[in-house]
């Protein structure tokens, strides 16, 4: 009997050795573990066995059946190894080919600028507003400080629908609209498009935007004109750049002041990008002028308040080192698609 | 405006600085220095040389051989010159070896200049070269004596003191440097020498010196000579005349030349120049008569007669309104004031007497007569900033004392000045503490009044008020002192600080929604377009809209750049396909862009109130992709903006730009919140663009009364879903709009989603028939569906099917 199940054995070791597929090897388990297996066949012929032999015979067939089964598993876990080894191996891949994505669209880089502009502020507790283009003469100049027949009026050539309607030549036009509000303190900040009688060319466009800031509070000062927007250049040009304020004359801000910032291109040394001056002319700024809040209903005894508005595509083409103003409203996928 | 440094500080004699610091600190103190130029750049080792004797060039007729003294001592030199001017004892400017002109050998100014070296010239040596008024870097617009063909000789009359060696630079007044300053609009005393040197000294912190103004005139009475009624005293505040008799025109001095020519203006005579001087001095225009044309010894200053017409001096003929101010005698206009004398009374050589005006008119009136009359002088620019009266007599004192100085004639004892209501010196009540709170500094009173001082506002310390003279028209109240502290002080000093208290920053919903748009629809691969707001009325009929189609109603702009720009767009279309259209015809492939496009819809036409701004989210592409590519962005997007209802579509055919078969009004709700399409085949064709093109729009103030990110946590389905798939045939003319809608009425509240699975259109199908095929899912959030409740709802919606005439298939 023991011959008998160490023959079954090795016929079966033998056989597992061939194996080179799982197919093969569930053949094997089969005739030498199945219900007619080999091993079944021994276990069948245990009513020839003596009874008290039986125990003996059957921890026998019981040992044999184990020693089976693991080999099977053995063989069966090498076999499945190799097998995924060679399919990894076949699965190589060129991994320098090219790669695949999905066709994005790409923002305008008026708004990727305005984006920035408005994280800035709003980080610094403003609020973002909304006024109208098509607006009234009142909000546009006289609310401004530039009453009628003023020269700043026609400096700004501006389109008129009407003797009292037009389009706003600046976003400053919001100022008078949210102060009358009557609600203080301010911090607003208010984006959008202005327009103004220029001819088309590279550095003109009759249609254009600006980002209008207007804080009123007790107790702001020149000052405090100055950090906001010092840290506003910093924050768009990157950390190393200087501003200079130079006086300049608005007629809604008193005093009045123009923002340079040092050139991001030289940092300063000048220039063709600086015209060699080492400075870029950024944004027009000041304090509210007392007549301005007064007509908005706003004390100037009690309150003060700084105001500045920012060309943006000068930001633009100034970030972005761009040429032609006219890129901007061609929407020539070759350009939008390089932001 | 531009001034010389020499003319500044003939004003600010201590003034010592280069030009890149005047520059700078007068931009910091609020006088902008747009730029500088050296009238001596590239100029280098040209002295005085004196022509000793001349020879014939051997091998050149001609050239000749100059023997020159070029140094006091006698020291010469052999220069070959061409110029055919060149006589002995000539003083003439000579560059020496190794010295520089501003010209090439054309003559052209070129940047570095030119250097000259000793060379020979056919064999025959020259150590220098002589030179012109253009190798000079100057023309002979500014130096009138100069010869048109030739050498620059100098007149010993005009230059009695130069003599061999000296610095040729120096002695044509070349070693000076011009400065363009742009003045802002308040500055009208800036507009003068006097006021820029004012503004110097105070700058730099050096003595103002202005000219002293000496009392002018002979025993005689300009009042004997002429009267003077002003009837437009709205317009004309003071009107100032004098008399000069016995004028003797001849070329100004050369300082008064020199002065001029670097304020850009070209020497003419003396009583010319003495007026553009005096203009460039005070910022007064002046204008001189022939006071033999004075029709009775009087002038009238009065608007213009109704359909008056003038010749001015530069003899065009003029049509003026009664709006235009005019200079007249006893009979005749002689003048529009303020812009151009008339030909009938101007200066000539054969001028006696002059009847010379320095008068203050109204600026703006100035200015829109200007406009009106498309005319655009010195003097018109001058008034129209608005000047300041009391200068007016200033001026004229000063041209009259120039007169006298230069022997230019006999100037008539006394003035006829009409200045009914003299303007006086006010008062701004001045509080220091205010002015450092405004600035957020800490200046003391003492030292803020000194700066006042320096610009001659005055400080009355009984009073606590600054006392503003008159031609500060611009400081009015305190910010207007706030500013003179903060620019003398220096903008650079003042402290650097950020406004204290919290406050909440806040980005309001559309402005959210928008950026939610541009997400999605770059998602999606389209790229964002700018395009213009206003554009041509033509756009109308190339997107083949109706006579009366109420999108032409538009604000129209009454002053356009022209009829491209005129009209503000009420739907975005255009830009949309005039982008595409770009982007097509340069062969972009797969052109997809998107535009957060405002349109403006009247509410009354012609335009009584601000119309309706609405920003219209308007997507657009060609080449790859469909309707329904189309259909899926904007169903994204709805979706994204959590607007959770029933989206239908129709075809009314209510887009005549659209195909009329692939168009959809797309409704929320029941309500309209856009539309989409392909681009109708005429349209496309019309803005050339070969290929189909689909657009949508959606009205973003429609998506913001919408909109809700009110989002709550449904749960996971617990229970087990059932589907079950429907496949149908009906007339093509069924939609599946209307089977949806059957399946959503009847699925209820145990339908949890349905979808298209196939749609066939063919031969295997009865003609006019179509076949769709729908999967169904239905479950319940809290039991395990029955067979009966299954069954239910699966009959409802069979039964709503077959009343559209939609069979089963077998």
């Amino acid at each position: 009997m023991k011959e008998r199940l160490q023959a079954i054995r090795n016929a079966c070791f033998e056989k597992l050795e061939q194996a080179q597929s799982l197919d093969v090897l569930n053949e094997i388990r089969v005739e030498f573990l199945g219900k007619k297996g080999a091993l079944t066949e021994v276990l069948k012929s245990m009513k020839d066995v003596a009874p008290e032999e039986r125990p003996k015979v059957g921890a026998l067939v019981n040992d044999a059946r184990t020693a089976i089964e693991n080999r099977l598993e053995e063989v069966k876990q090498a076999l499945e190894r190799k097998l995924s080894e060679l399919r990894m191996a076949e699965e190589t891949i060129d991994v320098t080919l090219p790669a695949k994505r999905m066709t994005e669209g790409h923002r305008h880089v008026n708004n990727i600028a305005l984006a920035e502009v408005e994280r800035f502020f709003v980080g610094m507790g403003y609020e973002i507003v909304d006024g109208p283009e098509v607006e009234e003469d009142y909000y546009n100049f006289e609310a401004l400080n530039i009453p009628a027949n003023h020269p700043a009026k026609d400096e700004q050539d501006t389109f008129y629908i009407n003797g009292k309607i037009l389009l706003r030549t600046q976003t400053s036009s919001v100022q008078a609209r949210i102060m009358e509000k009557g609600k203080l303190p301010l911090r607003i900040l208010s984006p959008g498009r202005v327009y103004r009688a220029d001819e088309v060319d590279a550095t003109h466009s009759p249609c254009f935007h600006q980002v209008e800031g207007l804080v009123v509070d007790d107790n702001i000062t020149f000052a405090d004109l100055k950090g906001t927007l010092a840290e506003f250049a910093k924050e768009m040009f990157g950390a190393e750049t200087k501003v200079k304020f130079r006086p300049h004359h608005f007629p809604f801000t008193e005093p009045s002041a123009e923002m340079d910032v040092s050139c991001f291109k030289c940092g300063g040394k000048g220039c063709r990008f600086c015209k060699g001056s080492g400075w870029i002319e950024i944004l027009g700024c000041g304090m509210v002028h007392p007549r301005v809040l007064t007509m908005s209903g706003i004390d100037p005894e009690k309150y003060t308040g700084f105001a500045f508005g920012v060309g943006l595509e000068r930001i633009a083409l100034l970030k972005y080192e761009i040429d032609d103003l006219r890129l901007l409203y061609e929407n020539d996928l070759r350009f939008l698609k390089q932001f | 405006m531009n001034t010389s440094l020499s003319w500044i500080k003939a004003y600010v004699p201590d003034l010592d600085c280069t030009a890149q610091e005047y520059t700078d600190a007068m931009t910091l103190s609020g006088s902008k220095v747009e730029g500088f130029e050296r009238l001596d750049e590239n100029l280098e080792k040209i002295v005085v040389a004196k022509v000793l004797s001349i020879a014939p060039h051997p091998d050149a007729d001609k050239l000749i051989v100059c023997q020159m003294q070029v140094s006091a001592d006698g020291e010469t030199l052999q220069i070959v010159t061409g110029a055919p001017n060149v006589t002995v004892g000539a003083l003439i400017p000579v560059v020496l070896d190794g010295g520089r002109v501003a010209t090439d050998h054309d003559g052209k100014k070129v940047p570095g200049g030119t250097k000259i070296t000793k060379g020979k010239l056919r064999g025959v040596e020259s150590f220098g070269m002589m030179c012109s008024i253009n190798e000079l870097g100057s023309s002979r617009e500014f130096y009138p004596e100069a010869p048109e063909y030739g050498v620059y000789i100098f007149d010993p009359e005009l230059y009695p003191n130069v003599k061999p060696g000296d610095s040729a630079v120096k002695a044509l007044g070349l070693d000076d440097v011009n400065f363009e300053y742009e003045i802002t609009s308040n500055r009208v005393d800036c507009f003068g020498v006097i006021g820029i040197a004012r503004e110097a000294a105070a700058t730099f912190g050096k003595k103002f010196c202005p000219p002293v103004i000496t009392e002018t005139g002979n025993k005689e009475n300009a009042a004997d000579y002429i009267s003077v009624d002003v009837q437009a005293t709205d317009l004309c505040s003071r009107y100032v005349a004098r008399v000069v008799k016995n004028i003797k025109l001849a070329p100004s001095p050369l300082w008064m030349q020199r002065r001029l020519a670097s304020n850009g203006i070209r020497p003419i005579n003396n009583i010319v120049d003495i007026t553009n001087y005096v203009m460039e001095e005070y910022g007064q225009p002046m204008h001189a008569f022939d006071y033999d044309t004075i029709a009775g010894k009087k002038i009238v200053v009065r608007r213009a007669a109704v359909g008056e017409t003038f010749t001015t001096l530069d003899g065009q003929e003029r049509k003026l309104d009664p709006d235009v101010l005019m200079i007249c005698d006893a009979e005749k206009s002689v003048g529009i004031a303020g812009i151009m004398g008339g030909e009938n009374s101007k200066i000539t050589e054969n001028v006696k007497t002059m009847l010379f005006e320095a008068a203050c008119f109204d600026g703006t009136n100035i200015r829109l007569s200007g406009k009106r009359l498309g005319m655009r002088t010195d003097a018109q620019a001058k008034f129209e900033k608005g000047l300041d009266p009391n200068t007016t007599m200033e001026a004229m004192n000063r041209a009259c004392q120039l007169i006298e100085e230069l022997g230019a004639g006999e100037v008539v004892g006394g003035c006829v000045d009409v200045y009914p209501n003299p303007k006086q010196p006010w008062r701004v009540k001045f509080d220091y503490q205010r002015t450092n709170r405004v600035l957020g500094t800490d200046i003391d009173k003492e030292t803020m009044i000194r700066y006042f001082e320096t610009i001659d506002l005055k400080y009355d310390w009984a009073t606590g008020e600054v006392i503003v003279p008159t031609w500060r028209q611009d400081v009015l109240c305190h910010a207007d002192l706030d500013e003179e502290v903060a620019r003398f002080f220096g903008y650079a000093n003042i402290p650097v600080t950020l406004p204290k208290g919290a406050v909440k920053g806040i980005i309001p919903l559309d402005r959210r929604l928008n950026d939610i748009a541009r997400d999605v629809a770059e998602q999606y691969g389209f790229s964002e377009a700018m395009t213009y707001s206003f554009e041509s009325p033509k756009v109308f009929d190339k997107l083949l809209l109706a006579a009366d189609d109420k999108l032409r109603a538009t604000v129209t702009i009454a002053n356009p750049l022209g009829e491209d720009f005129s009209v503000m767009r009420t739907t975005p279309l255009n830009g949309m396909l005039t982008s595409l259209s770009t982007n097509f015809n340069r062969r972009n492939k797969n052109g997809r862009l998107y535009e957060m496009a405002k349109i403006y819809l009247p509410k009354a036409v012609p335009v009584t109130e601000l119309p309706d701004e609405r920003i219209q989210f308007t997507l657009g592409f060609y080449g790859d992709g469909d309707f329904f590519d189309m259909k899926g962005v904007m169903e994204d997007f709805v979706g994204r903006v959590g607007m959770k209802g029933t989206l239908t579509y129709k075809n009314d055919g209510a887009y005549p730009f659209l195909h009329p078969g692939r168009q959809a009004e797309m409704l929320y709700e029941g309500e309209t919140i856009g539309y989409l399409g392909e681009i109708h085949p005429t349209v496309a064709q019309a803005y050339g663009i070969g290929d189909r093109v689909y657009v949508g729009v959606i009205d973003m103030p429609k998506i913001c009364e919408k909109a809700s990110f009110d989002i709550k946590y449904e749960g996971i389905a617990r229970f087990p879903a059932v589907t079950r798939d429907l496949s149908m045939v009906m007339k093509k003319s069924v939609l599946a709009g209307d089977v949806e809608e059957v399946i959503r009425r009847n699925g209820g509240k145990l339908l949890e989603e349905y979808h298209l699975f196939d749609i066939y259109e063919g031969s295997q199908i009865l003609e006019g028939h179509k076949s769709m095929a729908y999967s169904v899912t239905l479950r319940s959030k809290d039991h395990t569906l029955t067979d009966e409740e299954i069954t239910g709802v699966m009959n409802g919606i069979l039964k709503g099917l077959a009343a559209l005439g939609v069979e089963l298939r077998q």
